[in-house]
């Protein structure tokens, strides 16, 4: 089975001709060449494949790239290079966020929509934001600080 | 730019790649004209093979097995024995055995063919617990009976003798489950040639390991062999060993294709078919009198699986942490590996310490409770100090700092008033393990064995540090520069060290037993100690060889002596809640204190900590993974549940400086440390909130139930 699917990736258009039932993230790291999302699990469980899909947060594993006619999809490399992605990049690094790093570009999707929409985050708010998210090295606290850290250090960037 | 001292604030140097998504894992790389690989594994847990059906194969498609090992080579991975075969032959031992490898150019065509090949067994009953081993179930698996290793150290008087003198005596078995590592990048290989050579591109631990175990595979000497280490996605000891068992087969289907190909596990695969933590059951006889332990006698067994890995050296750290941090006037210990039909179990985080620790601790918090005294006072009456004879009958060196460390974390918990105000049974409990983990290798295996070496090369005003060791996650990298540059005085980024190509670097010995920054680092803090004077030389590079401190007598034909250079120490305390309706646990509250020598840096220490205590807790609470008939029983992420950032509070921790002699600025190894405890003081506070006794970890909500039954 083969269909047109078109939508745009980090402001790029894209037309892909193929099978719908492929799993985005698949079409995201082997035709695009994105490799900055990560399989963890391969079945929503992890977060390692996190992009935003019309503004939401989705687990790209388990989204067939049929879904997503006419989306607008952002994946980390759409967002690294933005004043946003760059402050929770530097956020993260500063704060000791990262370890071994596998689950760390899915965090910072997850870290980006919760700023987007909730500028100063409590703890509380900041672990549920993260805990579809799994971090096996680092036991979460210092991602949670390094959140905490860019809402403060961005602090205007989250208001607009 | 100013240099860089040891106490410095830094950014971790693989930080923001990683977190840009830059940094290239195994699972991202591709190569032109690559093929792809999918494992044929064996669906039962003993048998023979009698037959093997394989379908037609389509052009540039090859089905590879043992039948393909090149002439000259042997179908056997060389670990610490040679005995686990690269591929099945004749039989197999375990679910998950690799059988043969499906090679070719389209993923879903190798699906349908790996689908089509049709193994014919004659099936033998599996041995699977610790008792089906012990009791030959299904007969011995290997020769004779199926203890694969076995020691034993003791330490006063016979123990006959010390029963005899005891007020009385205090038996119980002790058991701790599977644990898998779940590093959050699967198990994944690639290799392809590079001007005649062999090249594995791996995500693992001990690029030097992979060499040296799949040489003999494909009867190349090292030097045809090159082993890259990709950036790895965690490790926890899960990529010590194992990635040789899939490199081995690659190799021998890159023989064969002679086209790179590519290996990456799903999920599903890395949960059922890779190493695991050694189950464990533990037997304590011991012998109080006038309320203090006189002695004790341990039967130490852990469940090996069937091939031997690195199991022998696991037990010997599992009974060598036998009597955990207490000082026993009088003690007999064994250890036994038993072989069973299960997934060969192999390193993760503590090597084998954690599984006696939670066993001692356990136990000390039982017997004081059965003499009605507090857990902590009792245990403190028997710490060992320094000078102390340990199990092997050698000594502890350093200042043993767990009074002080006892002191911050009662103060921070304010664990004395709560240990009295929350009764047993209560729904509120407070609990507190003591532990330690002995650095580097074995006894005198750092000079014996590894012999590890460390090569740096200026070039002008830079220099590039040549060392086998590995990043994982640990933040090595860093700490590793930062001990350069701090020598050299000269800032970090003068300083590179990449991740190692074994035809490139000097072999530093495995990245293992929290060995790296203790025994590693100070090989690079003396080489570039002499680079330092030598610096108006112009370009050159300083090389610098092991050298064992004095003073450290070992015998490893007898286990006595000094069984390791020195121990981090640590002690836990975890406060939980019970909600009596659902015995749901909820933590309320960790804390900390680690000695670890010197931070060389305290944020990714904070990180270690975190995240060491985090598997621990998960270990003791949620981690639950059962094997039924052979087969696990848990394969993907919904079913074995590991702690997400709402299943525990945030820590509160205390580093304590102690400098260690022989370290880099008085550091010692701390990765497996923090791994150590964490696990006995959890159930030993959901022991006081529920007032039941537990003997067995993990315990999830319905085995609570369970243990609840018992006490009604
Ligand atoms: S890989 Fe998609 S959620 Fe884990
Ligand atoms: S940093 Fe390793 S999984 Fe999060």
């Amino acid at each position: 089975m083969s269909a047109e699917i078109k939508f745009t990736l980090n402001g790029k258009k894209i037309v892909y001709n193929g099978d719908p039932l492929r799993r985005l993230l698949d079409v995201i790291r082997e035709d695009l060449s994105l490799t900055g999302s990560k399989e963890g699990c391969g079945e929503g469980e992890c977060g390692a494949c996190s992009v935003l899909k019309d503004g939401e947060l989705v687990t790209s594993c388990i989204i067939p790239v049929g879904a997503c006619c006419g989306s607008d999809i952002k994946t980390i490399e759409g967002i690294r290079d933005t004043e946003k992605g760059q402050c929770i990049i530097n956020a993260f690094a500063e704060g000791g966020a990262v370890q071994c790093g596998f689950c760390i570009p899915g965090m910072v999707m997850a870290a980006y929509y919760l700023l987007d929409r909730n500028p100063n985050p409590n703890e509380d708010e900041i672990r549920m934001a993260i805990s579809g998210n799994i971090c096996r090295c680092t036991g979460y606290d210092l991602i949670v600080e390094s959140i905490h850290l860019a809402a403060e250090k961005g602090a205007d960037l989250w208001q607009k | 730019m100013p240099s860089t001292k040891i106490n410095d604030k830094v950014i971790r140097v693989d930080a923001v790649a990683k977190a840009r998504g830059d940094a290239k894992y195994v699972c991202d790389l591709s190569f032109p004209e690559m093929q792809y690989a999918y494992m044929v594994r064996s669906s039962i847990p003993r048998g023979k093979i009698l037959n093997i059906e394989t379908p037609q194969m389509p052009k540039g498609y090859k089905f590879i097995t043992y039948k393909d090992i090149p002439v000259g080579g042997k179908n056997e991975l060389w670990m610490i024995a040679k005995d686990w075969r690269a591929f099945a032959e004749g039989d197999v031992r375990y679910v998950g055995e690799t059988i043969g490898l499906v090679v070719g150019p389209d993923r879903n065509v190798l699906k349908y063919l790996k689908d089509r090949i049709k193994i014919e067994y004659e099936e033998e009953t599996p041995a699977v617990s610790i008792d089906d081993g012990v009791n030959l179930v299904g007969g011995p698996i290997r020769d004779g009976n199926n203890i694969t290793c076995e020691l034993f150290c003791e330490k006063g008087k016979d123990m006959e003798e010390v029963f005899a003198e005891a007020d009385e005596i205090f038996e119980e078995t002790i058991e701790t489950g599977f644990q898998e590592h779940v590093h959050l990048e699967t198990n994944g290989v690639i290799v392809l040639f590079e001007d005649g050579k062999y090249v594995v591109y791996a995500s693992a631990q001990c690029p030097f390991y992979i060499r040296k175990s799949v040489a003999g595979l494909i009867n190349k000497p090292y030097d045809d062999i090159i082993v890259r280490q990709t950036t790895t996605g965690g490790a926890f000891g899960g990529k010590e060993h194992f990635p040789d068992v899939i490199a081995g087969p690659m190799l021998v289907a890159l023989n064969v294709v002679r086209k790179p190909i590519k290996l990456i596990f799903d999920r599903e695969e890395d949960m059922l078919y890779s190493v695991k933590r050694h189950p464990s059951k533990v037997v304590y006889k011991t012998a109080i009198k006038d309320g203090k332990i006189l002695g004790t006698k341990g039967l130490i067994r852990y469940n090996v699986g069937a091939y031997l890995a690195s199991s022998y050296v696991v037990l010997q750290r599992g009974v060598f942490h036998a009597n955990g941090v207490y000082d026993f006037p009088n003690t007999y210990l064994k250890g036994e590996g038993i072989a069973t039909n299960t997934f060969p179990s192999c390193a993760f985080r503590g090597f084998g310490a954690p599984q006696t620790l939670f066993a001692i601790e356990t136990h000390m918090d039982h017997i004081a409770r059965h003499l009605g005294v507090d857990p902590l006072a009792f245990k403190e009456a028997h710490l060992i100090k320094k000078g102390g004879e340990t199990v092997t009958n050698g000594h502890i060196v350093e200042e043993v700092m767990l009074p002080e460390m006892i002191k911050v974390v009662t103060e921070a918990s304010d664990y004395y008033r709560k240990a009295a105000e929350y009764k047993l049974g209560s729904g509120k409990g407070i609990g507190i393990a003591m532990y330690n983990h002995g650095g580097a290798f074995t006894g005198n295996g750092e000079q014996a064995i590894i012999k590890a070496h460390a090569r740096l090369v200026k070039t002008g005003d830079n220099v590039d540090i040549q060392v086998g060791s590995t990043e994982m996650g640990q933040g090595f990298q860093t700490a590793l520069r930062k001990i350069a540059a701090a020598v050299l005085e000269l800032p970090m980024e003068n300083i590179s060290y990449d991740n190692p190509d074994t035809s490139k670097v000097v072999d530093s010995g495995p990245t293992a037993a929290s060995r790296s920054t203790m025994i590693v680092g100070k090989l690079v803090e003396r080489a570039a100690l002499e680079m330092k004077e030598r610096w108006a030389e112009g370009d050159f590079s300083t090389e610098v060889e092991y050298e064992h401190p004095d003073g450290h007598p070992w015998d490893q034909s007898t286990f006595r002596g000094d069984a390791y250079l020195g121990y981090g120490w640590g002690i836990a305390c975890v406060e939980v809640e019970a909600d009596k309706l659902t015995n749901e646990i909820k933590t309320v509250g960790i804390w900390s204190s680690h000695e670890i020598g010197k931070a060389i840096d305290e944020l990714i220490v904070h990180g270690q900590i975190n995240g060491g205590i985090m598997q621990s807790l998960g270990y003791a609470s949620m981690e639950k993974l059962e094997n039924r008939k052979g087969y696990f029983r848990q394969s993907s992420m919904s079913d074995y549940v590991i702690p997400t950032s709402m299943d525990f509070p945030k820590q509160e921790y205390h580093i304590q400086e102690n400098p260690y002699e022989w370290g880099p600025f008085g550091a010692k190894g701390m990765g497996e440390l923090v791994f150590n405890g964490a696990s006995a003081a959890y159930v030993d506070a959901v022991e006081r909130a529920l007032g039941i006794t537990v003997r067995s970890i993990p315990i999830p909500p319905e085995d609570i139930e369970e243990a609840l039954k018992n006490v009604r």
